[in-house]
């Protein structure tokens, strides 16, 4: 009997899976409401202006909220997308992995320097 | 000398040939959406840490015509993937029992939607009402 060479494919499909819930219970209403509602003027001018944004940026809720909707959110498209290249007939290559998750791991450092840049006041 | 195995079925429009197809297509095409999506919130977040003129200018480029269609293509599909998301997971999750009756499929989806409905509405209240 040969063991099986372990994978790291759990790691990626529990990002997926936890991205997924993200899309699914936030995003739909935050896409309408910064992409949509704000700029065609239906929501109040201060909804998301500097100072209302920067208080949320310094509440640790915030930071977190904020975190999780970046980051697992890319984690989640950048799997789905390394997924499909299969089905435009892509072969699957690691390069392709390490460019998608890269991109993702790098996105992630980025999202969670920033925020900490940001002050914090609870 | 013939190559017997040498043909290979071509891949081209393949997923226009059966709704069923079409429809995977629409739902994976879903991440590449939401991926640009969390790209321009993270860009966002980047001008707020630059300070004001470069927030300001942010909130300005959100109001680009072709951004807000693009936006709204975004929500369409990040819609259509939380349906999906709703319908297999109860095929994800463990069984969970109440007694000695297992809580039905449908259920669990149902339960979701409700969820997701409050989550919807907390976030438009809290970004809403200033």
């Amino acid at each position: 009997m040969t063991m099986k060479a372990r994978t790291n494919e759990p790691i990626f499909w529990s990002l997926f899976g936890a991205g997924g819930v993200v899309v699914a219970f936030v995003l739909p209403m935050l896409i309408l409401l910064t992409g949509i509602a704000y700029p065609l003027g239906w929501l109040p001018e201060e909804a998301f202006s500097y100072d209302r944004m920067m208080a949320v940026a310094a509440n640790p809720f915030g930071k977190l909220f904020i975190f999780i909707v970046i980051s697992l959110t890319l984690w989640h498209g950048v799997h789905r997308i390394f997924l499909s290249l299969h089905d435009f007939g892509i072969e699957k290559r690691n390069w392709q992995r390490w460019l998608l998750y890269g991109f993702s791991a790098i996105c992630t450092v980025v999202t969670a320097v920033l925020l900490l840049v940001l002050p914090v006041q609870p | 000398m013939s190559a017997p195995n040498s043909y290979v079925r071509p891949m081209k429009g393949w997923w226009l040939k059966h709704p069923f197809y079409l429809k995977y297509m629409i739902r994976e095409s879903s991440a590449l959406f939401v991926t640009v999506y969390a790209l321009i919130l993270l860009r966002g977040l980047w001008c707020l840490v630059e300070g004001p003129d470069a927030y300001a200018g942010w909130l300005e480029a959100l109001t680009n015509p072709g951004l807000i269609a693009f936006h709204f293509l975004a929500m369409l599909l990040a819609a259509y993937h939380t349906g999906t998301w709703f319908a297999v997971s109860p095929k994800v999750v463990p069984h969970i029992y109440i007694g000695e009756s297992r809580i039905p499929d449908a259920f669990i989806t149902r339960i979701q939607y409700v969820i997701a409905i409050v989550c919807y509405l907390v976030l438009l209240v809290l970004v809403a009402g200033v």
